[in-house]
Formats: structure tokens, C-alpha cells, sequence
């Protein structure tokens, strides 16, 4: 068999964090029972019309800005003409003749290996309805809710080669778009949806394949999987003497496989023509600067500050800014409790763990920085121990429950009275005696088991400490 | 300001000036106003059938509102207050509804108002009903409507034009006082002339667009129809401003239209085209339209010919551009959300299909097919892109006329009001009479239609006035003017 290259590009759908939607006043927000979210206009009612959340621009313009695009200073909405029953108007605003940024880039790091990946385009569009089949009574319906959610493109040219390349990718565009607050970038509620343009040629070519494009791809694990698949059956049909088809296919996750949708042929003319219902946008140099002084700290600055102002190793400051939410999380609960290493130790290890089991993502961590903050008061404070901490922890993560509250409701405060303390362990000295005849012998381990009674006995809320040296006193 | 009502055939119902100052002088009520509007329409509409749907009921009951209100001391700066006015069938109204004189939306209710409507009704305006138009606005003749054809006041056998034909044929059958029509290539003006009213299509911009279902949104602007310049400047006055919910309305320094009823064109330029004298022009309505020129001299404005060379192009790339955003406009109407369904269907495909093909009439898809080709891929350069470079020609040519003119003068249409059914078979000759208010739409301008005679066979003729962009006072004054003094 040759060799091969696989030559890839992204669409990256992003939906914009702004309250209200991009032509109307209606909320952006997830969920709600359908057709609560939307009015007239963007349910696209005969005589309504769009009037443009700047918002939208902003946000765009931080994205491009973020990916050392060109803004285009006098861009314009155009209409993408198609039928569908999640589309009420049958056209989608979107921009195709000047779309807001061109010609960026962003680098990535793969092994170590640096390269950058090109942007082609960023523009700006309105998000569709969604179907919903009603098996009961056979029919399906239509929810309005997300329509008029704004979006953003982000098209990359075909520069990346292999699934880790584009997975650094998406990991360091997501990071960037978190990081200036535009999206939340969450997946499984599809505010960052990618689509995967893949062809392959034989090392050395200089002429690109035919390339199809992947949809339906809800998760980083799918994108690599799609990514593999989508490879090897391109190469088997040049290999069998055929030619690619243009097609648009569509993964399914759980059958580890991809079908085709619809081929080139069948490919939709949107017509697409300018807005007539909208001005051009005119972005002033002076507003361009605002724009750019109020870009926040992205990533790569805040490791570095993180490093210098909270004396953390490079390490743990890379775990933490890998994820706005994580670093956002940090020093919200450091400015509370004034601890960087000891947060960072419970965001490193077991948030993290916490996270794998639940096989959650960062951007889903629900527990508050004060109760955090709480926790590590209360390790400090000698009323709990780290035994106990870590217990507490996980129903704070689960919960977001106040672990003072917690601890006090369920008795888990730690017993510092020392009298009841000797009482139980001169108790548990006097019913071992062969430990304490083994620890004049020399055998020091029988110390250990008369703590780990003591533990037992007092059902983890003493302080080992305080149980060490009460041990040590009566064996001496 | 001095009314002049001599020129007004007797019979006719007095200006809507004239009416709201004698309401609010208590010499009459709202409601005895209304109720004696509505005896005309049950008598007349018969013969003219200019409405869709008249409201009766909420007219009275808006009327005895109004009453109070004025009792009460409200709308004292209002030309309007208690005035009955007809309005356009494709002006969204909350709750009643909106046809676009189509199947398609014969029992559309829309949930919200215009933003006219709700500047007529803080006016103290009182709606009649909902008057006929060409389905979706696609016509000069108000034959394409679903719901029958209007006639023209000034003869029943002849068309009233359209599309705003039954706005500008109820004003002339005293079946309203004033009405608003929309104008997307002259269905203000043209209609206006054939029925010899006075209409009105301001500047893009002036007039929210917000609640008027669009035909061809670059193109669509609201505009008054009434019996005089007068009644037209004080409607406009109303329903202009700007919207912050029409992301093309305009905000201008003045809307103050009526401050421009000054009998006055000493020293003013006014330019005639000499293409608009041209071919295919009536012979009757030449004459007509240069005495109307003669008349302006006479009160001392400045009148001559000039070439303005891109007339030809106006129409074809008016309907490019019209059909283009009127496919992508009325592709919404698929029987999945609202508007009428088809009963039967299979599959997704098929309710699409039925339901276009059985709710609109032939107008209508003849210019959404030519819209969907000219924006296809591979024609779209040839055709939409050529257009718009013909639109911006076209806007340039007026742009170099205005340096020298104050106002363009010229017919509105070559003809007056054609026969019914003669146009209906022709769609090429019918789309020729839209000759001298394309360009106006095209460029955004200003224009007004008002009667300037009549012909040999009793048919007004009606003299178009152009004005520079948000030049819409200087149309008004030019043609109070010439309404003042014109003695024919």
C-alpha cells in the first residue's frame, strides 16, 4: 500500500454567550419548554424584522482579534436561501460575501511539535429551530427556541494532518473563546459543533483529494474516531481503483461508522444574496481599539502570572488555565481563602478525579468557590481532617453543599476534647496488652495499631495528632 | 394653513383636515363620522369592492374611544383625530387579519401591529378595515388579487391600477377619507393616478417598514393616498419617524411635512426628463402633464427639459431585483407555521409543493421563479449583480439631475387606467406601464402622484413630482402649489 496523507479543515460552529438572541430581544438560554423562548421576529413572521445585537459584532470581532484575523471594517449580512421546517423564514442570515474576520491563524502544539493552523474565516449567523418527532402520535414537531441564537463560523483552511492536530486545535479554539467570555463552548449542549472536512493524497502530492464532510460530531473522542474511520475508508476506495465521491456524511458514534447524506449533485443552490432587512455594519477604527484594549488575559498570559503572583509550579498552572472555568473557579476561591497551593491541590487532584469518574467536563463544575474556600477552612482550623475532607469534597462537588453546615448536620466535626479522647484510648491500651508488650519490645508497628483502634473508635473525627501523642504518653 | 375645497367634485367627502377640525370643534361626532363612512362602503363596495374586510364593529367602538378622548382634551395637535382611514392589506394588524389579498394568508391574524398602525392609532385615526391590493403586491392593476378585482371609480369597466388599487379607489369613491398603500416600483402613485387621487411614496427610510409584509424589502416603503396634497403631508407627518425596530429607517432632522404647504415654487428648478415624453407615452397625458409644467412656470418656478439617459434599464432591473428578495421574502409561506395548507400530503416535500402551488396565484409564482433564477448559482452575476450596478446608475443619474433640479416633474404613468382584463394576458406590457416610478423606487426617492386632468374618455391623468432623497417637503410645496393653483 502507498503512503498517505490525510488533509483536514474545520468548520467550528460556536453559539455566542450573549443574554438576548442576534435579531431580537429574546433569551439565548438553554432549555425551557418549547416555543418560550421566541417572538415574531425570530420566528420569522410575515412584516417583522432583524434588528442587529451589537453584542454579536463585539464578540465576533474579540474571536477574530483573539486569532489574529482582519476585521473587516464594512462587512454585511447576506440571506442563505433553503426550506426546512427549523428554518421559518427559509432563509438563515448568515455572511458569505464579506464575513467580519479573514486570514488568521492560531499555533499548536502537538508533542511538542509547533505549527499553525490557518483561518479562513470567522463570520456570523443566526442558529435554526430544532425537529422533534413525536413517536406517540407519529408526527413531528418543531421548537423555535434556538432560532435566532447568534453563532459564530470559524473556517479553517486545510492545514491540519492528522486527528491529534486537529484536536489541539479545538482544545486551543475553545480555550481562546472561553477565555474571552464569548462561548461556553459546552458540547453536549452544542455550543461548539464542528464539522470535519477530510481528504486524503498520497505523500508528496501537491494537488488536494476529493473531500467529503463529517457532521454529527458531538464529542473530542468522536471527532478522533470519525477522523480515523473517515481515513481508512478513503483510502481503501482509492486503493480498490475508485474515486472519492463530494459528499457531506453524517458519523454515528455508537455504530463507529459513517453514512453518506447527500452527495454534490444533490448539494442545496442557496441563493444566497445580501440582507436587504439589514444596514451594512461599519466598524470605526476607534471602536476596533476598544474592542481590542478590552480583550481579556488569555491563557498563555495567565499561566505566567499565575506562576509569579501565586508561587505555583508551572505545572500546576497549566492543569488549572486549561479550563476558563477551573482558572476562573482558582482565583475566585484564593481571593476568598488566600491559599493558592492548597486550591490548587484540590482542583489538580480531586476535582480531576471527581471529574473523570462522573465523566464530566471542567466547563460543568457546579460547586462555588466559597464553599471551597470553606473546606480548606475547616482542614486549617484542625475541625476536620483530610480523611474526612475528602469525603465532604465530593458531596461539594456533586451538591454545592455548604460544608460547614455539612459536617456540623452530620457529626463529622473533629472530637478535639482531649479528655474523652484518653478515656477511649486508655480503654483501648487496657484491652490490648499484647500490643502494649510488643511496643516494649521494640516492635513500634504495635504503636500504630493502637492509633488506627483509636481512629476506628472515635469513627475518624479525631485529630491524629493530638491521638499520637495521647498513645505515645500512656505506653511510655 | 388655508383649505381650498372648490376643486373637490361635490359628493366627495371633505378632507380629512377639514373633518378632524370640525370633530374637534364638537360640530360633529366621531361616531356619527364612522357610522356614515361605513353606509358608504355597504353602499358602494358593491360596485367597487375596494375592501377585504371592513371593521365594523371595532371602528364604531374605536370611534366612541376616540370620542372620549377628544372629550377629554387628547390629540389637540392631531390632523387625525377621529379621521377614518382604509389601510393596505399587507399592514400587519394585531388581531385582524392580514391577507396580502392572498389564499396563502386569508385567515392570518398577525399577533402584532405595524408600527403605522400604531402611529395612526396614538394619532386618533379610525380604522375603516383592510382595503384590496395585487396579491403580494405584484401588480399595477389589483387584478391578482384572490378576492376579486377592485374598480376604478371613474368607470367600472376600468382598472383602479394596483397594486394599491383598492386604498386609491376608496378614497375616490368616498369609501375613506385617506389610506395608506405601499410602493415598491409606483403601486402608491400609479393607482393614484388612475383612480385621480393624490398618493404619495416617501423617501426609503421615512416610514418604518416594521409590520408591512414585504414584497421587495430594498424597495417597500408605506405612504398616504388621500383627496389632497394637504390630507397626504398630514398622514405622512404621522406616520413618519424613525424606528428603532427597521434597522433601514432613517432618523431625519424634520418630519414636519405639513410646515411644506406653502403655495410657493418662485425660483424653484424643476427638470422634466425628456424620456419620459417619449415613446409609448399617451398623447393626452403628454398634453396633460405640460400644462401642469406650464401652470408651475406660471407661478414662477424655473422649468426645463434635460436628458436623464437610463430610463430603459429601470425595469428590467427593478424586476430582477423585486423577484429576487420576493422569493427569498415569500418562501416562509410553506403551511408549516401559519397561512394556509395544503389538506393532503405525504411527505415533507409534497406539503412544501401543494402548498405553494395551491395558495398563491400565478403573479406571484411567475416573479418567485424569476426571482429563484436570477439568484441561482452561475446566473447570479449575470442578472442580480447587473441589476444592482443598473440600481446604482440609476441612482447616480439622479444624483447629477438633483445638482441642477429641485424637482423632477413628469406623468406618473404613459397611460390612464387600462380596461379590465386587457393587461392580465401581458405581463411584459403590463410590467412597461411601471416605466416612470420604477427608477423612483429604485433610487429611493421621494415621488407624489396627483391629478393633473383628465382624458378624453373621463379617466384622470395623474403628474408625478420626484424630490432628492428626504427632499419629500419639496415635492409637497411644488405640488400644493401646483394643486392651488391649477384651474382646470
Amino acid at each position: 500500500m502507498k503512503a498517505y496523507e490525510t488533509v483536514i479543515g474545520l468548520e467550528v460552529h460556536v453559539e455566542l454567550a450573549t443574554k438576548t438572541k442576534i435579531f431580537c430581544g429574546c433569551t439565548t438560554e438553554f432549555g425551557g419548554a418549547p416555543n418560550t423562548h421566541c417572538c415574531p421576529v425570530c420566528t420569522g413572521m410575515p412584516g417583522t424584522l432583524p434588528v442587529l445585537n451589537k453584542k454579536v459584532v463585539e464578540f465576533a470581532v474579540a474571536a477574530g482579534l483573539a486569532t489574529n484575523c482582519t476585521i473587516t471594517q464594512n462587512c454585511k449580512f447576506d440571506r442563505k436561501n433553503y426550506f426546512y421546517p427549523d428554518l421559518p423564514k427559509a432563509y438563515q442570515v448568515s455572511q458569505l460575501y464579506l464575513p467580519i474576520c479573514r486570514d488568521g491563524g492560531i499555533e499548536i502544539d502537538v508533542n511538542g511539535v509547533k505549527k499553525v493552523i490557518g483561518i479562513h474565516e470567522i463570520h456570523m449567523e443566526e442558529d435554526a429551530g430544532k425537529l422533534v418527532h413525536d413517536e406517540w402520535d407519529d408526527c413531528t414537531l418543531v421548537d423555535y427556541n434556538r432560532c435566532g441564537v447568534p453563532l459564530i463560523e470559524i473556517v479553517s483552511d486545510p492545514d491540519m494532518r492528522s486527528a491529534e492536530e486537529v484536536i489541539a486545535y479545538l482544545e486551543k479554539l475553545k480555550l481562546i473563546l472561553q477565555y474571552l467570555g464569548v462561548s461556553d463552548c459546552k458540547m453536549q449542549e452544542g455550543s461548539l459543533r464542528a464539522d470535519v472536512n477530510l481528504s486524503v493524497r498520497e505523500m508528496g502530492a501537491s494537488e488536494f483529494g476529493t473531500r467529503t464532510e463529517m457532521k454529527n460530531l458531538n464529542s473530542f473522542k468522536a471527532i478522533a474516531r470519525a477522523i480515523e474511520g473517515e481515513r481508512k475508508r478513503q483510502i481503501e476506495v482509492i486503493e480498490y481503483g475508485k474515486k472519492i465521491v463530494q459528499e457531506t456524511r453524517r458519523w454515528d458514534d455508537n455504530k463507529d461508522t459513517s453514512f453518506a447524506m447527500r452527495s454534490k449533485e444533490d448539494a442545496q443552490d442557496y441563493r444566497y444574496f445580501p440582507e436587504p432587512d439589514l444596514v451594512p455594519i461599519e466598524i470605526s477604527d476607534a471602536w476596533l481599539e476598544e474592542v481590542r484594549q478590552r480583550q481579556p488575559e488569555l491563557r498563555d498570559e495567565k499561566m505566567a502570572r499565575y506562576e509569579k503572583e501565586y508561587d505555583i509550579p508551572e505545572y500546576d498552572a497549566a492543569l488549572i488555565t486549561s479550563s476558563k472555568n477551573v482558572a476562573d473557579l482558582f482565583e475566585a476561591t484564593v481571593a476568598i481563602c488566600k491559599k493558592p497551593k492548597e486550591v490548587s491541590n484540590w482542583l489538580m487532584v480531586e476535582t480531576m478525579r471527581l471529574l473523570k469518574e462522573h465523566e464530566m467536563e471542567p466547563e460543568n463544575i457546579a460547586f462555588s468557590p466559597e464553599n471551597l474556600a470553606k473546606l480548606i477552612a475547616l482542614i486549617e482550623a484542625g475541625s476536620i481532617n483530610r480523611t474526612v475532607a475528602k469525603e465532604v469534597f465530593e458531596v461539594v462537588f456533586t451538591d454545592n453543599i455548604d460544608p460547614e453546615s455539612y459536617v456540623k448536620e452530620k457529626g463529622l466535626l473533629m472530637v478535639n476534647d482531649e479528655g474523652a479522647l484518653r478515656k477511649t484510648i486508655e480503654e483501648i491500651v487496657a484491652a490490648n496488652p499484647q500490643s502494649v508488650e510488643d511496643y516494649h519490645n521494640g516492635k513500634t508497628k504495635a504503636m500504630g495499631f493502637l492509633v488506627g483502634q483509636t481512629m476506628k473508635a472515635m469513627k475518624g473525627k479525631a485529630d491524629p495528632g493530638m491521638i499520637n501523642q495521647i498513645v505515645m504518653e500512656l505506653l511510655q | 394653513m388655508v383649505m381650498t375645497e372648490s376643486k373637490l367634485q361635490e359628493g366627495t367627502p371633505m378632507t380629512a383636515l377639514a373633518l378632524s377640525a370640525k370633530i374637534k370643534a364638537g360640530k360633529v361626532k366621531v361616531e356619527d363620522v364612522v357610522r356614515q363612512q361605513l353606509e358608504v362602503i355597504k353602499k358602494e363596495d358593491a360596485t367597487y369592492h375596494c375592501y377585504i374586510t371592513v371593521w365594523e364593529e371595532e371602528a364604531l367602538k374605536r370611534a366612541r374611544e376616540v370620542q372620549a378622548e377628544i372629550d377629554a382634551g387628547q390629540y389637540a395637535d392631531s390632523p387625525l383625530a377621529g379621521v377614518p382611514i382604509a389601510i393596505k392589506d399587507n399592514i400587519c394588524t394585531k388581531g385582524q387579519r392580514t391577507t396580502c389579498a392572498s389564499k396563502m394568508l386569508e385567515n392570518f391574524r398577525p399577533p402584532y401591529n405595524a408600527e403605522v398602525i400604531d402611529r395612526l392609532e396614538a394619532a386618533g385615526a379610525v380604522i375603516l378595515g383592510k382595503v384590496n391590493m395585487d396579491e403580494f403586491a405584484m401588480g399595477s392593476t389589483t387584478e391578482t388579487s384572490y378576492f376579486g378585482i377592485t374598480k376604478n371609480p371613474h368607470g367600472v369597466e376600468y382598472v383602479p391600477g394596483g397594486s394599491s388599487g383598492g386604498a386609491a379607489a376608496a378614497v375616490a369613491a368616498g369609501e375613506a377619507v385617506v389610506a395608506l398603500g405601499s410602493d415598491t416600483g409606483g403601486s402608491i402613485r400609479q393607482p393614484s393616478s388612475f383612480c385621480g387621487v393624490t398618493g404619495i411614496k416617501p423617501t426609503y427610510g421615512t416610514v418604518s417598514r416594521y409590520g408591512l409584509i414585504a414584497y421587495a424589502s430594498s424597495l417597500d416603503q408605506i405612504g398616504p393616498i388621500g383627496n389632497t396634497v394637504a390630507d397626504c403631508a398630514s398622514v405622512l407627518e404621522v406616520i413618519a419617524g424613525h424606528d428603532a425596530k427597521d434597522s433601514t429607517s432613517v432618523p431625519t432632522e424634520s418630519y414636519s411635512y405639513t410646515s411644506a404647504l406653502v403655495n410657493d415654487v418662485k425660483g424653484k428648478k424643476i427638470g422634466i426628463p425628456k424620456g419620459y415624453l417619449g415613446k409609448g407615452l399617451e398623447e393626452e397625458v403628454k398634453t396633460a402633464i405640460l400644462r401642469a409644467a406650464k401652470v408651475l412656470e406660471e407661478q414662477g418656478a424655473i422649468v426645463e427639459e434635460f436628458d436623464l439617459d437610463i430610463v430603459d434599464l429601470a425595469i428590467p432591473a427593478y424586476y430582477v431585483l423585486a423577484s429576487a428578495e420576493a422569493s427569498s421574502n415569500l418562501s416562509r409561506y410553506d403551511g408549516v407555521k401559519y397561512g394556509y395548507r395544503t389538506p393532503d400530503f405525504e411527505s415533507l416535500q409534497e406539503l412544501y409543493k401543494k402548498t405553494r402551488s395551491e395558495g398563491f396565484g400565478q403573479e406571484v409564482k411567475r416573479r418567485m421563479m424569476i426571482g429563484a433564477f436570477v439568484l441561482s448559482s452561475g446566473y447570479y452575476d449575470a442578472y442580480y449583480n447587473k441589476a444592482l450596478r443598473v440600481k446604482a446608475l440609476i441612482k447616480e443619474g439622479f444624483d447629477r439631475a438633483f445638482e441642477k433640479y429641485d424637482v423632477i416633474l413628469g406623468p406618473t404613468a404613459p397611460t390612464t387606467a387600462l380596461k379590465i382584463g386587457e393587461n392580465l394576458a401581458d405581463p411584459l406590457k403590463m410590467y412597461l406601464g411601471d416605466i416612470y416610478t420604477v427608477s423612483v423606487n429604485l433610487a429611493g426617492l421621494p415621488a407624489i402622484s396627483l391629478p393633473c386632468g383628465k382624458d378624453s374618455k373621463g379617466l384622470p391623468i395623474g403628474l408625478q413630482l420626484i424630490g432628492k432623497p428626504f427632499g419629500d417637503k419639496d415635492i409637497i410645496q411644488v405640488a400644493y402649489t401646483f394643486e392651488q393653483n391649477d384651474t382646470v
